[in-house]
């Protein structure tokens, strides 16, 4: 039984088929990752699932309930959460209460509560900064937590949006490049958090341009080019797929090419 | 008829004065993602500054060539000392900066000159023309061409050179223009200068209509802004359509509706646009990118 | 113990209402601070609208009209005691801005500006045109509240002018204690987390339209109530209250003085209120002086007067 099924999804950008007729599936504790070359349509397909773009053609069902087309906020109440490639930190924010933040739908309560600090409230607020520091202790910015989000480093807040993202205690975590602007020991950390947060039955969609990472930690894997969908199976199969090397062999040399020139 | 044809003949009168502040609006917007609220302060100044260099004897005609020269300068003078040190600031920041230098030329046009009201005469005398039983007076012709003939060379200016083309790359993308070579603060001083120098006229021609005096911006800041919006903020057609519609809207209810209502049906218009349209007639539709 | 900032706010704030009149003991003095506390008040809910929300009104002064005007007609035609017209002033301007702010919310930038700058003109129009309800543009006379018969029956003798001081300034320390509670609570949160990234926001669940809503109504109702008690104090109100003009000076407060902290704008309340006080001496120049100030302080202290100087002072002793 699959946790998230994705059907003949597509959206058009100015009559340019951004991304046409991808559809893959997700069981509970699987990560499964989507590559390919730049501008492939992986992040599209992100916005899409997340209910931050609009689909033009296709599904998406989510515990099979049909959830396409609605909004982020309705999706994150259904166990759905993410991660952005270009980062959407709340700058003026505390680390901390970034990760706060992230609990917005264990913590919301009543507006005059929250105006008059009713005992209510604060025990609302008091159980999301408990849960909160516990989280930023997992991603390693525990000693960050008072620091204003603005001041970390790029990996560090790509790991506080994890942070954020598993505030939400989701079914479904979408991951776009959790690992980009990280060193090699940030890399296996998020590597390691990865892997963990799969085991404790989350299901994983990931979009990361480190092969090594995806290779070692994807149980499937979806591959992208130019907005369709070329492969897919398990890494091992993916690896000596003709059309992935091709697609990514092609990628090379345009890059090679354009860099020569 | 003649008195549908009369409150419309008057609306297109008020409009074209409208869709002049509204242009002055949109040459700024596209260049700096700024909207002027000293705008209406051009349309002051230049019917001001022809008042009194006329009063000083020099002929009509001179007296109009400095008023737009001289707003065309003290737009120049807003962006370099106003408008370019706040590049960035957020919206509400540059509104109040626009807003503080509107108050700021209330305040000096009030020193330099003096708070009465003033009038120089029409260009063609004050003979209303017979239109279809409805009465025009010339001036409002000489508005309405004015209005239609900035548009047409705005158009020419846009679209057949290349400096007008250098601020419409400007206003797509600001960094990609200044990576093609483009002189994107250049654009911005030239464009100030435009839209104050566009202000000024319509304040040189709608004078002997409605008077002025230092404190007339403000009101038709806000008209022009709303029209602007209307038409869909960056569009210089819109600003026109916009301009149009709204001057008629106000006529058609002071006209049929009640006058001391006549604002507050173009704002209901505004409203209601927005709503079903929330970029304006003609503004673009715009994805959030992330 | 380290106080947290909410209390030293409050402390500040509380300190500087008492110990002022040690310094400045005229009864003109008490009656520009009562001006500063009333706008105060409603500039700690563009606060929240603004600082917190981020999102723009340049229409708010409408619901300080909708809060005055309660006062001065409710008690005559209703017959309601001039307290509770200013509970049914401030319901009355929430319903409103739920209503309205539901389809302008969804704009954005300009756009909202200029939908709201709609709205308060309009409220304004009417308050000027419907002159056989409201006086038109002379206004209207205010009953007066009362509650200083009251207090002078219980022992408590104070001027008119003194009353006000005291009062306003209470309903201004009450209204800032709120905004500061609603900062650090899960609405708080929300709204600065829509104000920060509205996609990221809604990634995490906020409904973005309804924190949007929430904010713009707790606002509409601090204008309401300020309107209400400038009404009450001056026992006379004029549409001007709820004028574009005062829209303007409402939001200029509050960005001025730092729309992201509950004192800097009280801080930007007070100057911008004094201001015209202390340039009456140069009357002629008054507008120029108004016009620079506001363009100075918005190009060289974008965050604002008092969030400009900490960081400095901040930064100089790191």
């Amino acid at each position: 039984m699959s946790l998230l099924q994705i059907e003949g999804l597509g959206i058009d950008f100015g009559g340019v088929r951004a991304v046409n007729d991808v559809g893959f599936a997700l069981k509970p504790g699987e990560i499964v990752s989507v590559i390919g070359p730049n501008g492939a349509g992986k992040t599209t397909l992100f916005n899409m699932i997340s209910g931050v773009y609009a689909p033009a053609r296709g599904r998406v069902a989510l515990d099979g309930e049909d959830v396409t087309r609605m909004p982020p906020h309705h999706l994150a109440r259904r166990g759905l959460s993410r991660t952005f490639q270009n980062l959407q930190i709340f700058q003026s924010m505390s680390v901390l209460e970034n990760a706060v933040a992230g609990h917005h739908l264990h913590e919301r309560g009543s507006v005059f509560a929250d105006l008059f600090s009713l005992p209510a409230a604060r025990r609302r607020s008091r159980a999301s900064e408990e849960s909160a520091r516990a989280l930023l202790d997992r991603v390693g910015l525990g000693r960050a937590a008072e620091q204003e989000a603005g001041s970390l480093s790029y990996g560090a807040l790509k790991r506080l949006e994890i942070a954020r993202a598993l505030a939400l205690k989701p079914r479904v975590l979408l991951l776009d490049e959790p690992a980009a602007g990280c060193n090699a020991v940030e890399t296996e950390e998020i590597d390691h958090l990865i892997a963990k947060v799969a085991a404790e039955g989350v299901s994983i969609l990931l979009v990361e341009h480190d092969m090594k990472m995806v290779m070692r930690i994807s149980n499937h894997i979806v591959v992208l080019d130019h907005g369709e969908k070329i492969a897919e199976g398990e890494p091992a199969a993916i690896a000596r797929d003709p059309r992935v090397i091709e697609a990514y062999l092609g990628a090379q040399a345009t890059e090679a090419q354009n860099a020569d020139g | 008829m003649p008195e549908l044809l009369q409150f419309l003949l008057s609306g297109i009168t008020v409009g074209a004065v409208y869709a002049l502040v509204a242009l002055g609006f949109t040459i700024i917007y596209n260049a700096s993602d700024v909207v002027n609220f000293a705008q209406g302060e051009f349309v002051m100044l230049g019917g001001m500054i022809t008042f009194f260099a006329h009063a000083a004897g020099l002929p009509l005609p001179l007296a109009a060539l400095i008023a737009i020269i001289a707003t065309a300068g003290i737009g120049v003078a807003l962006n370099k000392l106003a408008i370019e040190p706040a590049r960035g600031a957020p919206v509400v920041s540059l509104i109040i900066i626009t807003i503080g230098a509107s108050i700021f030329i209330r305040g000096a046009t009030q020193l330099v000159f003096d708070k009465q009201i003033h009038r120089f005469p029409a260009f063609s005398g004050d003979q209303p023309i017979l239109i279809g039983g409805a009465t025009i007076l010339p001036q409002s012709l000489w508005v309405i061409a004015g209005a239609l003939a900035v548009f047409f060379c705005l158009w020419l200016f846009f679209t057949r050179t290349l400096i007008g083309r250098a601020v419409l790359a400007t206003a797509n993308n600001r960094i990609a223009a200044q990576l093609v070579g483009i002189n994107t603060n250049y654009v911005m001083t030239l464009s100030f200068a435009m839209s104050a120098a566009i202000g000024a006229l319509a304040g040189v021609l709608v004078t002997p209509i409605t008077l002025t005096s230092y404190d007339v911006g403000l009101a038709l800041a806000l008209k022009g802004f709303a029209a602007a919006m209307l038409g869909g903020m960056g569009n210089p057609k819109g600003a026109l359509v916009g301009g149009l519609l709204l001057g008629i809207l106000e006529a058609m209810t002071a006209g049929y509706i009640s006058s001391q209502y006549k604002d507050a049906a173009a704002f209901v218009v505004i409203l209601a646009v927005l709503f079903a349209m929330p970029q304006g007639l003609f503004g673009r539709k715009s994805t959030d990118r992330v | 113990m380290r106080l947290s900032s909410k209390t030293t706010t409050l402390l500040i704030l509380a300190a500087v209402i008492a110990i002022a009149p040690v310094f400045f003991p005229s009864s003109y003095y008490f009656r520009v601070g009562s001006l500063i506390f009333v706008n105060g008040l409603a500039v700690t809910g563009l606060v929240i609208l603004i600082g917190y929300a981020g999102q723009i009104s340049l229409g708010h002064a409408g619901f300080a009209g909708i809060g005055a005007y309660a006062c001065a007609l409710a008690p005559v035609h209703l017959g309601l005691h001039p307290a509770l017209a200013a509970v049914l002033g401030a319901a009355l301007s929430a319903a409103i801005a739920f209503l309205v702010g539901r389809p302008i919310l969804r704009l954005k930038g300009y756009y909202l500006a200029v939908a709201s700058l709609g709205f308060g003109i309009l409220v304004s129009m009417v308050l000027s045109n419907e002159a056989q309800l409201t006086g038109g543009p002379d206004g209207m006379a205010v009953p007066e509240l009362g509650l200083r018969a009251v207090l002078k029956a219980i022992g408590i003798d104070l001027s008119n002018t003194e009353f006000w001081y005291a009062f306003s300034g209470l309903v201004l320390v009450i209204g800032a204690w709120l905004a500061l509670n609603l900062y650090h609570s899960p609405t708080g949160r929300a709204l600065r987390a829509l104000h920060g990234s509205e996609v990221a926001a809604r990634t995490v669940g906020v409904d973005v339209a309804h924190y949007k809503l929430v904010a713009f109504v707790l606002s509409a109702v601090y204008a309401s109530v300020s309107g209400s008690l400038l009404a009450l104090q001056n026992k006379f109100i004029t549409p001007d209250v709820a004028g574009f003009m005062h829209s303007i000076e409402m939001v200029t407060m509050a960005v001025l003085g730092g729309a992201g902290s509950v004192l800097g704008a009280i801080l930007g309340a007070a100057i911008l209120t004094t201001l015209p006080q202390v340039l009456t001496v140069f009357q002629e120049y008054e507008q120029l002086m108004l016009g620079l100030v506001m363009m100075l302080v918005m190009i060289f202290m974008r965050e604002g007067l008092l969030p400009s100087i900490t960081r400095r002072i901040r930064g100089r002793a790191e």
